[in-house]
């Protein structure tokens, strides 16, 4: 394996490692996140965690836990640097996309520390690909203050009939609306178009609703071009967790299991558009 | 109003909208004696269609009280409700349209699989009540067949042709393209297609008709037509009378109201079959017939530019078409252009002329008339 053939020295020097067989198990993850070109990475024994954020309303993370890499070596607490995401997703896919049965991109990423390009070592058919990206100092990610203490309503759907849902979305319509309610209509997502109003409703004993958790009626609005990327991760995912605070805060959380079968989790977070009296 | 359809009837609506979105930007609509009505009209008012659902279409139907309402709103907002048409019979169980007069909406409302509600409030215009006068009975002729006859046959011609032409005599059908007179004309592709009346469930030629209409809004019609099935049925007179398309079941019936060119004034374009056309006989295919002197000897008497050039006797049956084909250009070189009579004679060059390897038992001699023509470049062979 030429990836193997890296002297002792040039492993030393690295404060991170991350191997994976499969590179998709990485690269299609972190496309569910790309809504801009700079993500923030921070790795910790746990694994890795990648920030994108959109106007300082939306936050997109992704984990990928340690135990989903063959191979994890982190020599600090905490690792974290900022890259181009889009420069990183075309150099983890830069063997193009394989149909072939079998036939995957191995990866190994590899930092040095601050100051040090992201070096990828990526094999494919016995070729051997290196991309050096250049690193900047990370940003704080936003604190959306989103505690599982505050939160006013919960409910978690398999995602296929909320994937029908979003992709009717009328798209004219500035707006999401979402609303949570112990009584009718449980779940609904509204739009506001040109041609008029449309609502989707889910009921609490649909067989697509695994948990139904409202304490108290919510109604709030969210921008349509701040959720609609979220469309992405839910493609991708098998069960969605939709919840809401008491300040009205969103959070969605999808449970995406990658070409193995492991579970990684993507989570949203995005702030109402506006205050909205309740109906 | 009230009014809920529910299982494969779901679909039909839905494709139902989608046929009249071919014809134009608005959906009228309109609760009548019979029923609900759907209705289109192009932005040049040539086109006209209109569905008619009779109140057993729906599972309920609840006509408004004053039995008077009728409204228009841009047809793309009820599309936008029944999206994903593949897989509407498997997901939507039921489908009510209510009028909320109060507010001036329209509700559609599905029902989908797994409890899932999905509403849509529509809001419309009032409008006043659009119906294109026709009457089908009153046509001369009229045609029946199996949508997929027609599908197969408008197959044949490109999606971005705009007008086709349709000529009946007492038992054939033609389908061409029609092209405009001008410079392109000369290098557009002509298409034509020949049906016999016996691919046709009803035929009934009162007089031998041309009319040309737009073939875009007719495949609004076909596309719903051959996904129910339904026989499609032809009315039209002569030129200048709109053609009628009609699909009907007992629940719905389906009209699409079509204006014709009110003159077919394009010679070249169709050959008049009854006067010259031999009756019993099949035309041949293609030039190349079995008997090549007796072609050349067809060629031989149509000398270009003169049409005082009578034709001896035509010597075979099987070349008769042909010359009529030249004798009908003779007759109206004194009428046409020279145009159309060039580029029918092009065409029987480009075939006359034989390779001396395909056809060894052949006379060379007669090659010699042919290479008096300046415009042959190919002549190789002389005797």
């Amino acid at each position: 394996m030429p990836l193997s053939t890296q002297s002792q020295a040039d492993i030393d020097q690295y404060i991170l490692i991350a191997s994976l067989d499969n590179a998709r198990n990485l690269s299609n993850i972190l496309k569910a996140i790309s809504l801009r070109d700079h993500a923030i990475f921070n790795a910790t024994q746990n694994g890795l965690k990648v920030t994108v954020e959109d106007s300082k309303c939306l936050q997109a993370n992704a984990f990928i836990q340690a135990d989903i890499f063959q191979e994890y070596i982190i020599k600090e607490d905490a690792v974290g640097f900022q890259v181009n995401l889009t420069v990183l997703l075309d150099c983890l896919t830069i063997f193009g996309g394989s149909t072939v049965p079998g036939v995957c991109t191995a990866l190994r990423m590899c930092y040095n520390g601050y100051g040090y390009p992201l070096t990828l070592f990526l094999e494919e058919g016995g070729v051997v690909t290196v991309c050096k990206i250049n690193t900047q100092e990370p940003e704080e990610p936003i604190d959306f203050d989103f505690c599982s203490t505050n939160v006013t309503n919960k409910v978690i759907l398999q995602s296929d009939s909320l994937k029908e849902a979003f992709s009717e979305l009328d798209m004219t319509s500035e707006v999401l609306q979402i609303t949570m309610s112990p009584s009718h209509p449980y779940f609904r997502l509204s739009t506001f178009g040109n041609s008029g109003n449309a609502h989707y409703d889910y009921p609490k004993d649909s067989d697509m609703m695994e948990l139904f958790q409202c304490t108290k009626i919510q109604t709030n609005r969210y921008k349509m071009s701040l959720l609609k990327p979220s469309t992405k991760a839910l493609a991708l995912s098998c069960k969605v967790s939709v919840r809401t605070d008491s300040r009205g805060f969103l959070s969605l959380q999808y449970l995406v299991r990658n070409d193995d079968g492991q579970i990684c989790f993507v989570e949203y977070y995005c702030c109402p558009d506006e205050e909205v009296e309740e109906e | 109003m009230d009014c809920v359809a529910t299982g494969g009837n779901v679909k039909v609506l839905a494709k139902a909208i989608h046929s009249l979105s071919r014809i134009g930007e608005e959906l009228y609509l309109e609760s009548v004696d019979d029923g609900l009505a759907l209705r289109s009209v192009n932005s040049s008012r040539s086109a006209f269609a209109c569905f008619l659902l009779s109140p057993l279409f729906f599972q309920r139907y609840q006509a408004p009280a004053d039995h008077s309402f009728r409204c228009k709103m841009p047809i793309k907002s009820v599309q936008a409700v029944f999206k994903s048409l593949a897989s509407l019979d498997r997901s939507v169980e039921k489908c009510r349209i209510q009028l909320k007069s109060e507010k001036s909406r329209l509700t559609i409302t599905l029902h989908c699989k797994h409890g899932l509600l999905k509403t849509h409030n529509l809001s419309f215009q009032d409008c006043e009540s659009l119906q294109a006068v026709f009457d089908k009975e009153s046509c001369a002729n009229v045609l029946q067949a199996q949508p997929r006859l027609m599908v197969d046959t408008v197959l044949h011609f490109p999606p971005s042709l705009e007008e086709v032409n349709l000529s009946v005599s007492s038992d054939r059908v033609w389908l061409r393209n029609h092209v405009e007179d001008g410079a392109d004309s000369l290098r557009a592709m002509m298409t034509e297609l020949c049906l016999s009346s016996e691919e046709f469930d009803h035929f009934s030629v009162g007089s031998q008709t041309s009319v040309t209409f737009c073939l875009k809004e007719l495949r609004g019609l076909l596309v719903f037509a051959d996904s129910s099935g339904l026989p499609v049925s032809m009315y039209f007179d002569e030129p200048g009378s709109p053609v009628i398309l009609s699909v009907a079941d007992s629940v719905l019936e389906a009209n699409f109201v079509l204006a014709t060119l009110s003159e077919d004034s394009h010679p070249k374009n169709h050959v008049n079959p009854d006067t010259k056309h031999p009756d019993t006989e099949q035309p041949p295919d293609d030039f190349m017939s079995d008997d090549m002197d007796s072609f050349l000897i067809a060629m031989e008497s149509s000398e270009l530019p003169g049409p005082s050039h009578v034709p001896t006797s035509p010597p075979r049956p099987t070349n008769n078409r042909k010359h009529s084909y030249i004798e009908e250009e003779e007759d109206e070189q004194a009428l046409a252009d020279g145009p159309p009579n060039k580029k029918f004679c092009s065409l029987f060059f480009g075939s006359v002329l034989p390779t001396p390897s395909q056809l060894p038992n052949q006379t060379m001699p007669s090659q010699e008339v042919l290479a008096s023509d300046s415009e042959d470049e190919n002549q190789t062979e002389t005797s």
